[in-house]
């Protein structure tokens, strides 16, 4: 991982380490719940990409009970830091549940810092008073403990889910926080082989903010343009690695700035200009677009990438392919892994297996998420049939898909929409391109 | 004939038997329940044959000098990584770097391959290093290539889709790379000179053609049927002016 200078890391040169972090991702797009077994099956069998320098996990759905609070999972290097953000916490949330969160002592997991864990409402009044929607409130406070109480570190802060992260291989880091007891819907996981810095457990992968959270294989030689653009934001890159700057990416471009996956994945990954020059007009005019206002975001180096959030996974390449990506598909479940025999260890028959392109993404989201209006947005903004299916050609991971929304016709006029869309988008040609005519005629 | 059961086998324990076998002469072994184990035959030496079911690990066969390898299954990156000599049939795809910097030998792949698939091949004198593969490839197909041959037969593709992906034959200074049916010349790298194969061309592949066939029980002649484009390097010292003075 790629730092920004700091006197108390070796600087490069002084170490050498050389890279090759593992990642790994599994849903079951029917939202039901499973242990996280198969996941530190399928992290562990990488064992040789990873240094025993960080491993970690994100869970999405382990919650339940608490899923309309902010669970915070929080780093403490000692009990004065822990008093301070406790009083923070207690001013802007109300706080429903804490505990430390249960951990088993396993040896290859040293120098544990005090981990704690919060189930959090946010007081009204104090959103009103900073004019903020709740999301960028909860936003707001993180930044605010990680980057001004010494010795406190938000590992998580999304609902219904969590990050467990350490200094160890990832089947320690999973011994360690007890994940055979943890049920959710989407995992996801790192082994981590940091190539500048030493590690440290903050610095283990996931990174996390709100419910975003990132995996990441390889290292981003953009980390400062594309952390100067989002410092604008608000964000506050803290935890001395590239890594978290995607994470934040991702909220900015998605939460923020509302931008459907698709589209954010063409920012961070964008086609090269000589495939734009050969674009249909209305797709070159939009990632024309894109590059020039987002030009910045262009998130340059080798990587692979497990983006989490509520609705699932997007796991992504960079554009030259550097790192390795292997997707597999079995009924309900959609399986990502920087090594294949990562999947068949868990599940030896896939439907399908591919080897997605760089800069392809595999969208693997729950059959009821949002996300599907979001592709709505794309379908009708800008684009025809047939450059939709070029891009999202990922074997059907959408499956069957409801398309609601608006369909934006120009100079203002929209018009309300309904659509059931077969994973064979070649099957609904024939209709889509009348729906298209039909709004251009309007 | 030796069986051995690679399941949570470690790669170095793994890797530490299968050299202990070759050295006793043992002239095949099949390695069943192969997850992910890194290094299969690296190095190794001889005529012995190894049959792996599963999926074998990075660097499969790298620096290998002789053997035969089968691999009932896919197979992961740099598969003949440096590989000197000997013969490897995968019996589904591989992944990126097939025979990066291959000097020797021969790789036969059923399925498609990923990225960069015969980086930096080279050949010299008698040693001239073949990749025969039956599906596509992605981007950077036989990128700096040096020496060898590569041949994409696209038999699983239609005739709207290419064979090839993007920068194919990029920084390409030598060698041949053959492909099956049609070249989409936007895809190839400003260094690379595309032509339709020649009947001296077509000889040199109907024989590799005549093996891949034999192995994965392919109907030779419908393969041979369709014509064959034949890309190869303007210039076998493409930079040597950029550095003379």
């Amino acid at each position: 991982m790629l730092t920004r200078k700091s006197e108390m890391l070796l600087h490069e040169g002084e170490i050498r380490i050389p890279s090759g972090c593992a990642i790994s991702g599994i849903i079951n797009k029917k939202g039901k719940s499973f242990s996280g077994e198969d996941i530190i099956k399928s992290i562990s069998l990488m064992h040789e990409r990873s240094n025993g320098l960080g491993g970690g996990f994100a869970a999405y759905g382990i919650y339940p009970e608490y899923k309309d609070l902010y669970a915070f999972h929080i780093f403490y290097d000692d009990f004065n830091a822990k008093n301070i953000t406790e009083q923070f916490l207690n001013e802007f949330f109300h706080i429903k549940a804490c505990d430390k969160l249960p951990t088993r002592k396993v040896p290859g997991i040293a120098d544990a810092p005090i981990i704690w864990r919060y189930f959090a409402k946010p007081k009204e009044g104090k959103i009103m008073d900073l004019q903020l929607n709740e999301d960028d409130y909860v936003m707001w406070c993180v930044m605010k403990i990680n980057s001004e109480i010494k010795g406190a570190f938000i590992i998580s802060s999304g609902k219904n889910m969590g990050v467990f992260k350490a200094v160890g291989y990832p089947e320690d880091v999973a011994e360690f926080y007890m994940l055979d007891k943890y049920k959710g819907y989407c995992w996801t996981a790192h082994g981590r082989f940091p190539t500048n810095t030493p590690g440290w457990w903050g610095g283990a992968h996931p990174f996390n903010l709100l419910d975003w959270t990132i995996v990441h294989n390889g290292e981003i030689s953009s980390y400062d343009t594309n952390r100067k653009y989002i410092e604008m934001f608000g964000y506050k890159c803290t935890l001395q690695t590239d890594t978290e700057a995607i994470t934040y990416i991702f909220d900015l471009l998605v939460r923020r700035h509302g931008l459907p996956v698709d589209i954010v994945v063409s920012v961070i990954a964008s086609p090269f200009w000589y495939q734009i020059e050969r674009m249909d007009y209305r797709l070159r005019a939009l990632m024309k677009a894109i590059r020039i206002v987002y030009g910045s975001l262009l998130v340059n180096g080798p990587f692979s990438i497990i983006l989490g959030f509520k609705d699932g996974f997007v796991a992504l390449n960079d554009r030259l392919k550097l790192r390795s990506l292997v997707a597999a598909k079995k009924g309900d479940f959609v399986y990502v892994a920087s090594e294949e025999s990562a999947i068949k260890i868990i599940c030896s028959q896939p439907d399908t297996t591919w080897y997605p392109k760089g800069g392809e993404p595999v969208i693997a989201v729950l059959d009821n998420s949002d996300l599907i209006g979001q592709k709505a947005w794309l379908f009708k903004n800008i684009i025809d049939m047939s450059i939709n299916k070029d891009i999202f050609d990922n074997d059907g991971i959408y499956g069957n898909i409801k398309v609601t929304g608006k369909i934006a016709v120009n100079g203002g006029i929209s018009k309300d929409f309904n659509k059931e869309f077969n994973k064979d988008l070649d099957n609904d040609m024939p209709e889509d391109i009348e729906l298209l005519a039909e709004v251009e005629s309007l | 004939m030796r069986i051995l059961d690679a399941l949570n086998v470690h790669y170095r324990d793994l890797n530490k038997i299968v050299k202990e076998l070759i050295n006793s002469g043992e002239s095949e072994i099949i390695l069943k329940n192969v997850h992910g184990q890194r290094y299969i035959g690296a190095g190794a030496k001889g005529n012995h044959k190894l049959i792996i079911e599963g999926i074998p690990g990075n660097d499969m066969a790298a620096y290998m000098d002789g053997l035969t390898i089968s691999i009932k299954g896919n197979a992961q990156d740099a598969v003949g990584n440096t590989m000197n000599s000997g013969r490897i049939i995968v019996y589904g795809n591989a992944g990126d770097i097939v025979g990066y910097a291959m000097r020797g030998g021969e790789i036969f792949i059923l399925g498609d391959v990923g990225y960069r698939v015969g980086i930096h091949m080279k050949e010299y004198e008698d040693k001239k290093p073949v990749i025969v593969i039956g599906g596509k490839a992605g981007d950077f197909l036989g990128e700096y290539m040096a020496g060898g041959i590569i041949i994409i037969l696209g038999l699983n593709t239609s005739d709207a889709e290419d064979s090839i992906g993007n920068f194919c034959g990029i920084g390409m200074h030598g060698g041949t790379i053959y492909v099956r049916k049609h070249v989409n010349i936007n895809k190839l790298g400003k260094e690379v000179i595309a032509v339709e194969a020649s009947m001296e061309d077509i000889c040199i592949i109907a024989g590799y053609v005549k093996k891949f066939s034999h192995f994965f029980n392919i109907d030779f002649h419908s393969v041979m049927k369709e014509k064959f484009i034949k890309l190869y390097a303007h210039d076998s010292r493409p930079y040597g002016k950029l550095y003379a003075y």
